[in-house]
């Protein structure tokens, strides 16, 4: 398959509100269930172990026209909540026979509450990861919570899932994770064959389609890539900060890299990046799941950082790893967790002479005209600022 | 909730007695570096105060600060300054006026400095924000800070496993680390007993909040009730003083309800009482006394309200500290403040209160800054209507944002709710 075929695919799926792909994966055999998830992170591997089809909800996207779900939020409050109420309420989400919604913030705890009283139908579970990172307190409560989604999703499915399926799905994921890391590592080593645009498609498509469809796709298209014959420009390589829930319109991302800018590392998508390493077959499954995001997840702002010191040190990595020059923070509009995290992170931007910028956008934004000429603007500085 | 706000409102003994509680714990605070006492810094839900005592703290709360900043007319300034320093528009401003008042010099309301906190106790009940805030203020203090993880009640219920784990970081991460700022050895007979008074002082508040069940309440349980919570939601739980308080004040309402008195407010007694609503979310500080007028003088009184439960909610199904589980009782505490219960849950109990206090409906404050209490109160708001078959409305302020409180807009709001409310009862008495 050519990249372009790839990557129309990849579009097709993420243009498709109404999740056929999912719908058809569902229809394909009689029982199976599909259970949605909201950002930032769920452990997929517990659901796909279940025989069950992990969804990632991230929102309606800039075409989704909202008109019931304003009627459920407040103007002030970030606009993924309303949508993802109009993909319900529109029926987009009928098929979808359990929810899951993370302990990412207010809202979408809150969100849990609101499906559990609209959709009562659903086996709709708030989703809480620890703040406690010792193995024998934060460990052991998510290890008993991961135990309850277990629970909570073999009744609802009518299966039993055993140690040995949910190690089977720990490999599949780990394999996914290799090559979604070898995806980030080749566009930080190439990124003018790797254009943001596209991996941010290929990412999203990680979340409708089954992880194994998923590892076919990434494989596909870096041996597509490779063939391509694509110019290097002189862009200005950037760090994208702040976009782990709400979804920007890809055209934002467009603009971005129109604006003279590779995108070198984000944080898209990072369900698929949450875990940074393999997890461990060997031994209790559930605890080997609990435990490697006590100590091998990525730091995230609704995460508690236990040491002053270490605070958003995390992003100023990620700039060297990449051998960024710069940080674009993009928040959603009324985002608390990245917009409350954000001075924190500059502070360490400042101290370290990382230069930044920061705006803010809602998924539906149509006009990127002001955010191609700001990055443009903090492109053509840093280019001039490391000529000088 | 209750802070050093109440000078040209109070009447009687019970809030002259506040009063000075509160002017103690703030003198108490700016004091520590003459006396040596440490302080912890933490906040209203999940205040797990007679904890805190057990080590010889002192207990500051921003949460209040900020809102007595407020309702001192301060925060607008300290919410630009903060957005100045870099902080978003968007976000909490209790946060943004409690960094505000930092940049100002941290001044205390008896005029002098507050001393930086010896420990930041994060305790992480019933809202995100509360994780960054204290964050950010540990940029500033670097100091040691603890976070004492509170599980949400996704399911509406608390399970073992959701209580061990609240109880092995108190025994593991909280109390070690309390006695090393504090130098204090943890008595755990100490706890049992400041728990004791714990209870008993929300024995008397829950009497106090029951009262407004009788037609002509005698309390309002919204704006009056953000005094009768002060000293529970604040440094005062788990002490003799709160239990007296609590005992006076149940007596004054005892005899308001014997002499068929209504509330009293800060521009007297009431007049007749035409409306009784249940309120959700929480008040606006900036023109506290000016939203409450446009209650009292239109004959609205509130008699139950959810931020009366912030802090803890003792009044709807029955919990109280107890001193034999000491700690298993202040997990179960941490876990059933309001803002931690699930949505259907809160809609039950709004529900439920709307019933059980002869309610006309329920008014919600949506407030722009808190998510917490905001995101989903509109469905909320649908659900009591269809429960109850009462009318049910819809304002929005913010806590201590003075930009976002439009009085007229919301008088014109609250207008026709009672209009409203009058167009219900013709209609069902015709
Ligand atoms: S965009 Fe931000 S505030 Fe909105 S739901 Fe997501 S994390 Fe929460
Ligand atoms: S979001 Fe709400 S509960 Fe949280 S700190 Fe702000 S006002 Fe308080």
């Amino acid at each position: 398959m050519s990249v372009k075929e790839i990557i129309d695919r990849c579009e097709v799926l993420f243009e498709d509100i109404d999740f056929t792909a999912a719908r058809e994966w569902k229809a394909a055999k009689p029982g199976r269930k599909v259970v949605g998830y909201l950002p930032i992170y769920v452990p997929s591997e517990i659901i796909h172990a279940a025989g069950m089809l992990p969804l990632g909800v991230l929102g309606g996207g800039s075409d989704l026209e909202v008109i019931h779900g304003d009627a459920y939020y407040q103007s002030y409050i970030c606009r993924i909540p309303r949508s993802t109420v109009e993909l319900g309420v529109t029926k987009r989400l009928d098929f979808v026979d359990g929810m899951l919604f993370p302990s990412t913030c207010d809202v979408i705890r809150n969100l849990s509450g609101v499906w559990k009283l609209m959709f009562p139908e659903v086996y709709t579970r708030y989703f809480d990861t620890p703040q406690n990172y010792k193995k024998e307190i934060g460990g052991e409560f998510y290890k008993n919570d991961l135990r309850e989604l277990l629970e909570g999703l073999e009744e609802m499915g009518g299966v039993k899932v055993t140690d040995d399926d949910l190690r089977a799905s720990i490999e599949v994921y780990n394999e996914r994770r290799q090559w979604v890391e070898k995806v980030y590592q080749f566009r930080r080593d190439q990124p003018w064959k790797t254009p943001s645009s596209e991996i941010y498609l290929l990412m999203r498509a990680g979340e409708v389609i089954p992880p194994e469809e998923h590892i076919q796709l990434m494989k596909d298209y870096l041996a597509a890539v490779e063939l391509e014959e694509r110019r290097m420009k002189d862009n200005t390589r950037v760090v994208l900060n702040g976009s782990f829930c709400e979804q920007p319109p890809l055209g934002l991302i467009k603009s971005i890299e129109l604006a003279g800018c590779y995108i070198v590392d984000d944080d898209y998508i990072m369900a698929n990046r949450m875990i940074t390493t393999d997890i461990a077959t060997e031994g209790d499954p559930l605890e080997n799941i609990a435990y490697a995001f006590l100590t091998d997840s990525m730091p995230f702002p609704s995460k508690f950082e236990p040491s002053e010191e270490e605070k958003g040190l995390y992003l100023a990595d990620y700039v060297r790893k990449a051998g960024a020059e710069g940080v674009i923070f993009a928040a959603a509009s009324f985002c608390d967790p990245a917009l409350l995290d954000q001075p924190l992170l500059h502070h360490v931007l400042d101290d370290q002479k990382i230069p930044y910028i920061a705006f803010q956008f809602a998924e539906n934004s149509g006009q990127m005209q002001p955010i191609r000429e700001q990055a443009g603007t903090f492109a053509d500085s840093i280019k001039l600022w490391s000529a000088a | 909730m209750c802070a050093d706000v109440s000078t040209d409102v109070i009447k009687d003994d019970s809030m002259l007695l506040q009063k000075k509680m509160i002017a103690g714990n703030y003198d108490k605070i700016t004091s520590a570096p003459e006396t040596g006492q440490k302080m912890v810094s933490t906040f209203v839900p999940g205040n797990i105060n007679e904890l805190i005592m057990c080590f010889d703290f002192a207990n500051n709360l921003p949460e209040i600060n900020a809102l007595g900043n407020a309702m001192r007319k301060q925060s607008g300034s300290m919410i630009s300054d903060a957005e100045k320093m870099g902080h978003s528009e968007d976000v909490c401003t209790y946060v943004k006026a409690d960094l505000g008042m930092m940049a100002k010099g941290n001044i205390a309301p008896n005029g002098k400095p507050m001393p930086n906190p010896d420990m930041l106790m994060l305790s992480y009940t019933g809202c995100y924000t509360f994780l960054k805030w204290f964050e950010l203020l540990r940029e500033q203090y670097k100091c040691p800070t603890v976070m004492l993880h509170v599980p949400y009640e996704g399911d509406g219920k608390i399970t073992k496993n959701m209580r061990d784990y609240v109880v092995k970081q108190l025994k593991e991460d909280v109390i070690p680390m309390m006695e090393e700022v504090s130098g204090v050895k943890f008595d755990i007979d100490r706890l049992r007993e400041y728990m004791k008074a714990s209870a008993k002082a929300e024995d008397d508040l829950v009497w106090v909040l029951k009262s407004a069940k009788n037609i002509r309440s005698p309390i309002d349980a919204y704006f009056g009730g953000v005094y009768y919570i002060g000293p529970i939601f604040g440094a005062f739980r788990g002490t003799e003083d709160a239990v007296d308080y609590y005992r006076m004040l149940r007596v004054e309402i005892e005899d308001r309800l014997a002499k068929g008195l209504g509330p009293v407010t800060p521009e007297g007694e009431m007049g007749e009482e035409k409306y009784r609503l249940v309120v959700e979310g929480p008040p606006n500080w900036t023109n506290f006394r000016e939203f409450w007028k446009m209650f009292h003088e239109d004959g609205a009184v509130v008699v139950a309200s959810s931020y009366s439960k912030v802090g803890g909610v003792y009044d709807y199904d029955g919990f109280r500290h107890d001193p034999q589980n000491p700690l298993e009782s202040l997990a179960e505490y941490c876990m059933g403040c309001y803002t931690n219960r699930n949505l259907p849950d809160r809609t039950t109990m709004m529900a439920d209160l709307v019933e059980e206090y002869q309610a006309d409906g329920m008014l919600v404050n949506s407030i722009k800054s808190c998510n917490s209490f905001a995101a989903g109160e509109l469905l909320m708001l649908r659900e009591v209507e269809a429960r109850t078959g009462k009318p049910c409305a819809f304002i929005e302020t913010d806590l201590v944002d003075p930009r976002y409180f439009s009085p007229a807009n919301v008088k014109n709001r609250l207008e026709s709710y009672f209009q409203m409310i009058e167009q219900k009862r013709q209609s069902q008495a015709a």
